[in-house]
């Protein structure tokens, strides 16, 4: 029956969708254009888990650490360990039992964080992604050489290939046997598809159901405030207001509209500066207050301006900061003025 | 003086339902309004009315003296030529949850259910996900390229899109990772941090299939890749099979274009699916015979099950309701009469019914739904309830057209155990305190 009605509702869904298509087939065929073979080209960069899109090259583990020490580090940490930014990629829970399982058994234990290479099965994700997303700061910059060198190096930290491994177009099928998480997944479960079936159903009962009411979980006091006044987060008129979870109320608002008044924290957040810098601590780029500490009394604003508007290297470290030009003139005359001054 | 700053919790006088007797309290708190317990209200009312004519009531100087909206020159037209909210609904943002992530570019804020009404998210309220920021995309310079096992790989413009035949229809968003901070004890105190990665919205574009069969594609794939044109170049396998039913190349939003936030200038839809495969800013779309286990169907998105193995390709959005008002972080301000309300969804289909409990799942009454039922859209209900200053566990559990039951969190934690992070669907448990506090709990 539910076979059939879905049949039915298919039906209808075709004839309202396709009845133009099927009186005038060359309705649509001025709309759209042919891609052509550049062009697929410089789009079509994904890589499946059989390797197909996996373009030809190779990249050692040595050059693969010189890459990532420049480029990645400085989120991920030198070994690929750090949870400052970023879920680690490798932590060494992976084990030599696992490579020949292809289960990660440190995944039923609950006090071992988990890593990418834990869970990920197929190698082809990992090159796919690199080449894709990255680095956070400049995605889709590295060369497929690059992006090779610096699969081998991870490859390596995970204990999957030895440190004088070079990582290419021709061996990588022979690594994928090695992922340690690669029989790790399952597709068996019911929410791949809409008729998929369901594995926990609620109980129908309605009247003097046997239920456990015990509280077994609830917020602590300390816990009530962590996410602000909640008293300022509800309508604050009507039956049913926020309870006051602060002293003072923290109800600060600035109009949204004029760029120049704006609080440096939005105005931060909105250019996209808070993606790399922090107020007080070095993140991907140095912390704002390192930043005034080092140009206070130097009237650098106009400096601070033309660092912003064209990026630059060197200066903090390595990792280059991207040059802002998307920005308005006056926004980023504003943020040079604050992080000089802090006015 | 801003108003919303003086003005004082609590009313004036006690509210009409102050005045019923505890025995028709009682009796309509268990059994709900009906014709009858109706005509007993009324005459309650009037006898509470007629009682208090006798007394001096204090003339409210709202009314008695004209207010300054009144004797003065409104704004012109145009003032605001993008109309903006009220000052006074100024606490109605999205948040973010703090620490819940390092950088606020991968990231969430939440929409705040506890104060909206009825079944259409606010374009400027929708939840946001990135993960690598948002971006502002010359719809002149977008493109959308579909590739992969066609006759003829096509690229259309975002003109071309706007010529073909459209659809509008209403589904609901909600992300995979939805209350995943619940899964092993009530972790944030407000419904908009425990389930405000939802929306419900209408969507306007041109169907998937429309745009399929324009490019010719092989009959016998079984799998879409959808692609983002931002940094991250998000990518996700979609079920072609199933998405040739609804899915959408959209480029509307409630009547306007799409947000940037939500994808501007096309994003895809496919309703029911988890949020993940809703692709923004959506460039390219590859059909293919396999599916393609991209970083966020290996590294993220996938479901961690106590035997170590991973749930891969954990699309659909399971059926599943939550009261959004009264709901953590509000107070009752006195006895009487509340509207518990709230919303309900299937990834499957629609909502058979609601069902509300005030005992922590031990009794049920089936709720009001309110308009229409759309497929894979939110539902919103209502309930009838007399506070009398009890202790209360407040719960909802949605039946779906599938005939499919929401579950208790018990039960879905017993299969799954805690450490699956995306759909926990699972009913949740608001407790009212004797003092009319409301917070987050679990039972059992």
């Amino acid at each position: 029956m539910f076979r059939w009605a879905r049949l039915w509702v298919i039906c209808l869904a075709y004839l309202a969708t396709h009845s133009l298509a099927n009186e005038y087939p060359q309705a649509f065929n001025g709309i759209g254009r042919a891609a052509t073979a550049a062009e697929l080209r410089a789009w079509d960069i994904d890589v499946r888990p059989d390797f197909l899109g996996l373009p030809s090259g190779s990249g050692s583990v040595e050059q693969g650490e010189t890459l990532w020490l420049d480029l990645c580090a400085s989120c991920h940490g030198d070994f690929g360990d750090s949870n400052e930014v970023f879920s680690p990629i490798v932590l060494g829970n992976i084990t030599e039992a696992d490579i020949q399982t292809g289960h990660v058994a440190a995944l039923t234990d609950p006090a071992v964080v988990r890593t990418t290479f834990m869970k990920v099965a197929t190698l082809s994700t990992v090159w796919d992604y690199i080449n894709r997303a990255m680095p956070w700061n400049a995605p889709k910059s590295l060369t497929a050489d690059e992006v090779y060198a610096l699969v081998a190096y991870l490859l390596n930290l995970a204990y999957i290939v030895d440190e004088d491994f070079v990582l290419s177009s021709e061996n990588i099928e022979d690594v994928q046997t090695l992922m340690p998480n690669r029989n790790g997944m399952t597709e068996n479960h019911g929410l791949w598809s809409v008729d998929g079936l369901p594995d926990v159903v609620g109980s129908s009962c309605s009247v003097d159901c046997e239920v456990d009411t015990t509280i077994t979980s609830f917020l602590p006091d300390y816990a009530m405030n962590a996410h602000g006044n909640l008293k300022d987060q509800m309508r604050d008129y009507g039956p049913l207001p926020g309870m006051q979870t602060a002293p003072q109320s923290s109800l600060v608002r600035p109009p949204q509209s004029d760029s120049s008044k704006m609080i440096p924290a939005e105005l931060l957040a909105l250019s996209g500066c808070t993606g790399c810098h922090q107020a007080n601590k070095a993140l991907i780029g140095p912390g704002f207050s390192a930043i005034r500490a080092r140009y206070a009394g130097k009237d650098a604003a106009g400096y601070l301006t033309q660092k912003i508007k064209q990026g630059g290297q060197g200066v903090w470290g390595s990792v280059p900061m991207p040059a802002m030009e998307q920005l308005d003139d006056k926004v980023v005359e504003v943020l040079a003025v604050w992080l000089a001054s802090g006015q | 003086m801003p108003i919303y700053a003086s003005q004082q919790e609590g009313r004036l006088r006690p509210a009409p339902e102050s005045f019923l007797s505890d025995a028709l309290i009682a009796d309509v708190s268990h059994h709900g309004i009906d014709e009858g317990r109706r005509n007993l209200l009324r005459g309650a009312f009037t006898a509470a009315l007629a009682g208090a004519s006798g007394l001096a009531l204090a003339d409210d100087p709202n009314i008695v003296e004209v207010p300054e909206w009144s004797r003065s020159l409104g704004k012109a037209v145009a003032t605001n030529p993008y109309g903006q909210p009220s000052p006074f609904e100024a606490n109605t943002i999205r948040r973010q949850s703090p620490g819940l992530t390092q950088t606020d570019q991968a990231s969430v804020a939440f929409t705040p259910l506890q104060n909206l009404f009825g079944t259409i998210t606010p374009s400027g309220l929708h939840f946001e996900r990135h993960h690598q920021g948002w971006v502002d995309i010359d719809p002149r310079r977008h493109r959308l390229m579909i590739n992969g096992l066609v006759k003829e790989p096509l690229v259309f413009t975002v003109e071309d899109l706007l010529r073909m035949p459209s659809v509008s229809r209403m589904h609901f968003l909600e992300c995979g990772a939805n209350t995943a901070l619940e899964w092993g004890n009530s972790a944030v105190p407000t419904v908009q941090y425990t389930h405000g990665m939802l929306s419900g919205s209408e969507w306007t574009g041109v169907p998937l299939s429309l745009l399929l069969e324009r490019a010719g594609y092989n009959r016998q794939a079984q799998f879409l890749l959808a692609e983002g044109a931002d940094g991250s170049g998000m990518t996700r396998t979609i079920n072609l099979t199933e998405a040739l039913d609804d899915a959408i190349v959209a480029y509307g939003q409630n009547g306007e274009m799409l947000r940037p936030e939500q994808g501007y200038p096309l994003r895809l839809v496919v309703p029911g699916v988890q949020g993940v495969s809703w692709v923004k800013w959506l460039r390219r779309l590859e059909v293919g015979d396999k599916p393609y286990a991209t970083k966020d169907e290996t590294s993220h998105y996938v479901d961690l099950m106590p035997n170590g193995q991973l749930r891969q390709y954990t699309a659909i959005q399971e059926a599943k309701s939550v009261i959004t008002a009264p709901s953590a972080g509000q107070k009752l301000l006195s006895r009487g009469y509340y509207c518990i309300t709230g919303l309900a969804w299937s990834g499957r289909g629609s909502v058979r019914k609601v069902e509300v409990s005030v005992d922590g799942g031990r009794n049920w009454r089936e709720g009001r739904l309110e308009g229409q039922r759309s497929s894979k859209m939110l539902t919103r209900f209502n309930f009838d309830w007399v506070w009398q200053g009890e202790t209360a566990l407040l719960q909802s559990r949605v039946h779906a057209d599938t005939g499919y039951i929401q579950p208790q969190r018990a039960a879905l934690v017993a299969e799954r155990g805690t450490r699956s992070i995306y759909h926990n669907n699972a009913i949740q448990t608001w407790r009212v305190s004797s003092t009319g506090e409301v917070d987050n709990v679990q039972v059992g």
